[in-house]
């Protein structure tokens, strides 16, 4: 559709109403008094015989004159002179109205003052539609035409720009609503993105993550989670290409979780809230589309694992007693961060016994020196996330986070003659040089701890990680979340 | 008639054609890189030796990490020494 053309009077006055306005029923008579002079020109935005008294309105129910004057309240009164606007005011207030239109004692029965209404061509939705009318979007993105006939689900499959599930058909509008998220400017580059480096643009993750579902409110979340998995410590091209099982796993600590409604509670590593669920699938979405990175091409994961569809959650920073991942990584206490972990799949950690930290402690680490295999150490990074019941264990007998860490550690030392190749009747295993020492099933830093889960069940969880975990394969990052 | 935006890098990764192998090996250096995977070593050690029973000019090269990408003075370098590299690709 080509841009429309809109024609307005060089000189004169032009006034903006509708009929659902009641300011603009009262200022009915004043237009016609000023109509009555001669130069006035009435716009109307919903009923295109409104006001019956004044001849000669014109029908803007297409808005194209109320965009092109950025129309924000009716009624709004204009003076033009030489084609340009010299003077406007809206609403009604006698003073101004005589001031702009230069005639005086107008509207004599009325009171002085009256607030207009809200104009419907900057009403959410249409003032979109409007910008993507007049060309006025400011994206540059390629525009994809879709056939007539072609159903706007199947064609986003069909140019394989999905995950496997259903997405958002990212039109320019919700587009435009998405990128209302972020003060960012649309073209401003986030990072390169793996694998293929491309140059990955704020308007690139507002499009991927409006087919992922987010609302725009989720957006700055998004940008913080790209930003930190795109850097070199993370290596993404790596967490992408590996055999291994592991992808991008998504903490969100601080204020945005309860802004945005996240989940840190019952089934908070599962389905149900459309936060975790549609931030996790952005990052995905974006590593796919813009990255190019997609299963069985750069991505050669022998069996992947569910959560690369999507793997976000929020700590349970309310309910804890410990300080939040994002803190214990540098972040101020009370601002909102993401980290993005290389991990896959859960490991429960079932103890419903335990009533001690010495006891549960045991418990978590024998379940932790299972990653990958009971006979590699050290194995992988590892994120413990602990339910309210164990915590509140620890809680009673004032173990503080850091004593946590200390524990576990210290129970994750193995003698080496378990870890020998052969060993234990398994051929997996380190070569004979580690008998006789001690290894860490973990490299120091190595575990991260956060809480979150429902308040009923004995039920932790392990995040088992990549085995190229660490300074050389992938380390954990935090990013604060900017507007 | 529905518009939708790209959502990908509007770029089509580069396709290029591989160069042609050499007929010979013979007169070429040929570089052995190690991407750090366990065992790629012996693979590489066992190639280092028969080439360089047949007289041809051999230079190692190692990966810091399988994780990442060979970093670009590293590649730089190999292409400014070699003909021909093999590598080991997995473990």
């Amino acid at each position: 559709m080509p841009r429309p053309e809109v024609t307005l009077p060089a000189d004169g006055l032009i006034a903006v109403v509708k009929r659902d306005c009641p300011t603009c029923e009262l200022t009915a008579p004043v237009l016609a008094e000023l109509a009555a002079h001669g130069g006035l020109t009435v716009f109307t935005q919903d009923d295109p015989s409104f006001p019956e008294i004044v001849p000669g309105r014109i029908d803007d129910t297409a808005l194209n004159v109320s965009h092109t004057l950025k129309i924000e309240i009716v009624p709004t009164l204009i003076r033009r002179v030489d084609g340009r606007d010299a003077d406007r005011t809206y609403g009604w207030d006698r003073a101004e109205w005589e001031r702009v239109s230069g005639f005086q004692g107008i509207g004599a029965g009325l009171p002085a003052f009256r607030p207009g209404c809200g104009a419907l061509n900057v009403e959410p939705g249409t003032f979109e539609d409007l910008l993507v009318r007049f060309e006025e979007t400011g994206l540059t993105a390629r525009r994809v035409e879709l056939g007539d006939d072609e159903d706007e689900f199947e064609a986003t499959f069909e140019r394989g720009w999905s995950d496997g599930l259903p997405v958002v058909p990212p039109t320019e509008q919700r587009v435009l609503r998405m990128l209302a998220g972020t003060t960012r400017e649309p073209k401003a580059a986030v990072g390169l993105c793996p694998p293929n480096l491309a140059v990955l643009t704020v308007e690139k993750v507002a499009i991927n993550a409006v087919m992922a579902g987010c609302k725009p409110e989720y957006l700055p979340v998004v940008l913080a989670a790209v930003e930190a998995a795109l850097g070199p410590a993370f290596s993404m091209h790596g967490v992408l290409a590996t055999t291994m099982f592991v992808g991008p796993v998504l903490v969100v600590n601080g204020p945005i979780r309860r802004q945005i409604g996240m989940n840190a509670r019952g089934n908070a590593l599962g389905q149900g809230n459309r936060a975790n669920a549609t931030i996790g699938r952005a990052l995905q979405l974006i590593i796919r589309n813009v990255g190019g990175g997609r299963p069985q091409e750069v991505d050669r994961a022998t069996l992947g694992n569910p959560g690369k569809y999507t793997y976000c959650f929020a700590e349970d920073e309310e309910g804890s007693c410990w300080e939040p991942l994002s803190v214990e990584r540098g972040v101020a206490p009370g601002v909102s961060a993401v980290t993005v972990f290389a991990g896959f799949g859960l490991q429960g950690v079932v103890d419903q016994k335990s009533r001690d930290p010495e006891s549960l402690s045991r418990s978590m680490a024998e379940s932790l020196k299972a990653i990958h295999n009971v006979k590699l150490a050290p194995a992988c990074d590892a994120m413990l996330v602990v339910c309210p019941e164990h915590e509140r264990t620890f809680r009673n007998a004032g173990w503080s986070k850091a004593r946590l860490y200390e524990e576990l550690y210290k129970l994750c030392e193995i003698p080496g003659d378990l870890l020998v190749a052969g060993a234990r009747g398994i051929a997996e295993g380190h070569s004979p040089a580690v008998a006789g020492t001690i290894r860490n099933k973990f490299r120091p830093g190595g575990l991260l701890i956060v809480r979150a889960g429902g308040g009923a069940g004995m039920f932790s969880g392990i995040i088992g990680g990549w085995s190229s975990g660490g300074p050389t394969g992938s380390l954990p990052v935090t990013r604060e979340v900017k507007s | 008639m529905t518009v939708l935006l790209d959502p990908t890098s509007e770029q089509s990764p580069a396709s290029r054609e591989r160069l042609a192998r050499p007929d010979k090996l013979r007169g070429l250096t040929v570089g052995l890189l190690d991407i750090s995977k366990p065992r790629g070593d012996v693979f590489l050690d066992r190639l280092d030796a028969r080439l360089t029973e047949l007289g041809i000019t051999v230079k190692r090269y190692r990966k810091p990490t399988v994780a990442k990408p060979a970093p670009v003075p590293l590649r730089q370098q190999i292409v400014g020494e070699v003909n021909v590299v093999i590598e080991g690709l997995a473990d």
